[in-house]
């Protein structure tokens, strides 16, 4: 049926053949968007970069007093900000990278209707501010670490796996949340929300030990949670913060995110020029 | 010569919403219908979307090097067709084959951003378009040099001047190097001498054997660009062919000109919270519609529009666009009206501008027209480019301007009748 004289064909609910070869052509449209993003972020800002520095470090000071000192929960053998800290900063990546790519395609409409290239450079691109901001607040725990003279284990070497969760976590909900956003707006005040909420559904302030065992099972139906654990297991090494069972549900339930959330995408991409 | 571009039985569709103006719908819309329709007993009665055919059954192909001029009125599904050719809506029926790297160029300078300086700008929009980053390496100087911004390329775009912004878009955009180069209406913008610096620039991209598909309202820039023609009317092919006899048959019969532009339902109408437009339309001395004016006769353009809210000083302008897509004049109501530095009420609202006879010069005219607030800035209420385009021409006697002058009188921009003085000065010697 197809003529292999001609390149590309384009018909209604046909997908494409060369999907992820074209989303490797277009590997130079990823990179110049997210620089984009970045170098916009700082730009006409009086102190640049350090913005990336001050919201979780006050973050961190404020949790470290509600709960460290008021609600005086433990800590075990870490100092609480490190425990803090720890958690702080998957979740702060979490929360900004589902922030920025669920709003991604609208604040990108003026393309989308008049350009062609892959949709799903669009989210991903998003997600590396994100990800910018993330490295630079990791310079804080180093001189978090430094202060307490914390050394870390070999743990740390699994930190990359729990940051590919977090980005999984945060790109496969992003996925949903910006290709719904496009047919209804609704969901970008469901963003905030969503945010507001995991902080405290998450072992951000607390360490997971505190959660009473007849709720551990639907706690870890969180996937962040399996991701803070895994953080702090890698940078403390304290071993009553990690749970196999849980990481394991966290594991699988972001999986199922990406590919359900990267199913979706493609389902409605070719429609976003009409509707958006 | 082989085909490039195939297209068979193209049908686009879209749903149009009666009830919400914006394409987009709330969650709560949907559940609130999905309720209502539970209780209807007439189902019908909760649908409130329409199907409106963009473009239909459209078959035509494209054969390698040629360039083809794509004409049609508002409306007439040009840029639904374009969209679909480059891939950024996909069509409700029908196939489309390409061969060869298409880009397109629908907008000058898609993915601009303001913050971002000159040099940065390039780099981006070219990735945009599709182009390698050492493509745009290899072709930046050009790309400075065309767009006559040396001195600015480390300067943010948000302080360049408009026309600095525009021919900066248009020569990323005309260094691209694709085999086949889709373009919208892009040329509108820019002074005139840009303007032919693009064509020409365009007509050079052609003979180096790229195919070209080419939308404007613009029958010069069609005639001297392209070889082959396409007419949209209402979303259906209406003729192909030659370029020459496609811009006659288009011109002739009169399928590019309007008369009228009614619009019926308020909220299809253009316009925002404050003004929407009711009608438009070219009267001739007897109030009768009309498209085809002697150059002796007086034209009126007459505008009907309701003004929703209260509390705002109107200005309406029409401009008066030649063939060439040159603005010839513009005139603003803000002398003769009696809301001039009034608040306008609410209610409907009729302007009439009289244009008088021995003014206007021979071509085709169209009238691009605009409602806006007047303040310490203008702010935009309503407006559409092309909404109304009649022909202007010359009954070769004498009664008129021209006098007994032979020969061809095309190349100005008006031909009014001015008062001349001639006589023979007595010889003080």
């Amino acid at each position: 049926m197809d003529d292999p004289q001609y390149d590309l064909i384009i018909e209604a609910g046909r997908t494409e053949h060369h999907y992820w070869q074209d989303i490797w052509r277009y590997r130079e449209l990823f990179y110049f968007l997210s620089w984009r993003d970045v170098v916009v972020k700082f730009k006409q800002t009086v102190i640049g970069v350090l913005w990336a520095l001050i919201r979780p470090l006050l973050t961190m000071i404020i949790f470290v007093f509600i709960f460290g000192k008021l609600a005086k929960f433990p800590s075990g053998d870490v100092p609480y900000p490190l425990l803090v800290f720890s958690a702080m900063l998957p979740w702060q990546f979490f929360a900004s990278s589902l922030g920025e790519s669920s709003n991604s395609l609208i604040s990108n409409s003026g393309l989308i209707s008049k350009v062609y290239f892959p949709r799903i450079i669009i989210p991903a691109s998003s997600v590396i501010v994100s990800l910018v901001d993330f490295l630079i607040s990791f310079s804080i725990l180093l001189v978090l670490m430094l202060w307490y003279r914390f050394i870390p284990g070999w743990q740390i070497l699994t930190l990359p796996l729990f940051i590919l969760m977090a980005f999984g976590a945060s790109f496969g909900a992003g996925l949903w949340l910006t290709s719904l956003n496009v047919k209804f707006r609704d969901f970008r005040y469901i963003v905030p929300f969503i945010v507001q909420f995991g902080l405290y559904l998450s072992p951000v302030g607390f360490s997971s030990s505190v959660v009473p065992q007849q709720w551990r099972l639907l706690y870890s139906f969180n996937p962040m949670v399996g991701v803070i654990d895994g953080f702090r297991w890698a940078i403390l090494g304290q071993k009553d913060s990690m749970f196999l069972g849980d990481f394991i549900v966290s594991l699988i339930l972001i999986i199922l995110l990406m590919i359900s959330g990267v199913w979706y995408f493609r389902k409605t991409e070719k429609n976003f020029a009409d509707i958006i | 010569m082989s085909t490039v571009i195939k297209v068979e039985n193209l049908a686009k569709n879209y749903l149009i919403s009666h009830q919400s103006r914006e394409p987009y719908t709330t969650l709560r819309d949907v559940v609130a219908k999905r309720v209502k329709n539970l209780f209807s007993r007439d189902r019908k009665l909760g649908r409130i979307q329409e199907e409106f055919w963009a473009l239909q059954n459209i078959n035509f192909e494209i054969k390698k090097d040629e360039r083809i001029g794509i004409i049609g009125r508002n409306g007439a599904g040009k840029s639904t067709l374009l969209k679909v050719l480059s891939r950024i809506t996909e069509p409700t029926h029908g196939r489309v084959s390409i061969k060869g790297r298409v880009a397109s160029l629908l907008e000058v300078g898609t993915g601009f951003h303001p913050e971002l300086t000159g040099r940065e700008n390039i780099y981006l929009n070219g990735a945009i378009l599709g182009m390698r980053k050492r493509e745009i390496d290899k072709k930046f100087d050009e790309i400075v040099s065309f767009a006559e911004i040396e001195k600015f390329t480390d300067t943010p775009v948000k302080r360049f001047s408009s026309g600095m912004y525009v021919r900066l878009a248009f020569a990323v955009a005309a260094h691209l190097e694709p085999e086949i180069l889709i373009v919208d209406e892009v040329l509108a913008v820019g002074d005139i001498i840009f303007q032919n610096k693009c064509l020409g620039k365009m007509e050079n991209i052609s003979k180096e054997g790229r195919t070209v598909i080419f939308v404007s309202h613009n029958m010069d820039a069609i005639q001297k660009l392209c070889t082959r023609g396409i007419i949209l009317h209402e979303g259906r092919l209406a003729m192909e062919g030659d370029v020459d006899t496609v811009i006659d048959k288009y011109l002739g019969e009169g399928l590019g000109l309007i008369g009228e532009q009614v619009w019926p339902e308020i909220h299809k109408a253009p316009g925002d919270e404050v003004v929407r437009m009711h009608a438009v339309r070219v009267l001739d001395k007897n109030g009768k519609i009309c498209t085809k004016f002697d150059v002796r006769d007086p034209v009126s353009i007459e505008l009907e529009y309701r003004v929703l809210e209260e509390g705002h000083r109107l200005c309406t302008q029409l401009y008066f666009v030649n063939q060439l897509g040159h603005v010839l004049f513009i005139s603003k109501d803000n002398l003769a009206s009696p809301w001039r530095d009034r608040d306008c009420s609410t209610g409907r609202f009729r302007a009439l501008c009289h244009v008088p006879g021995d003014f206007l010069n021979e071509g085709e005219i169209s009238i691009v027209y605009g409602i806006c607030t007047v303040g310490s800035s203008l702010i935009g209420h309503a407006s559409t480019w092309h909404v109304l385009r009649f022909r202007v021409s010359d009954r070769m006697d004498p009664g008129g301007v021209r006098g007994n002058f032979p020969l061809a009188w095309r190349h100005d921009g008006v031909r009014p009748r001015l008062q001349w003085m001639v006589e023979k000065m007595t010889d003080g010697k």
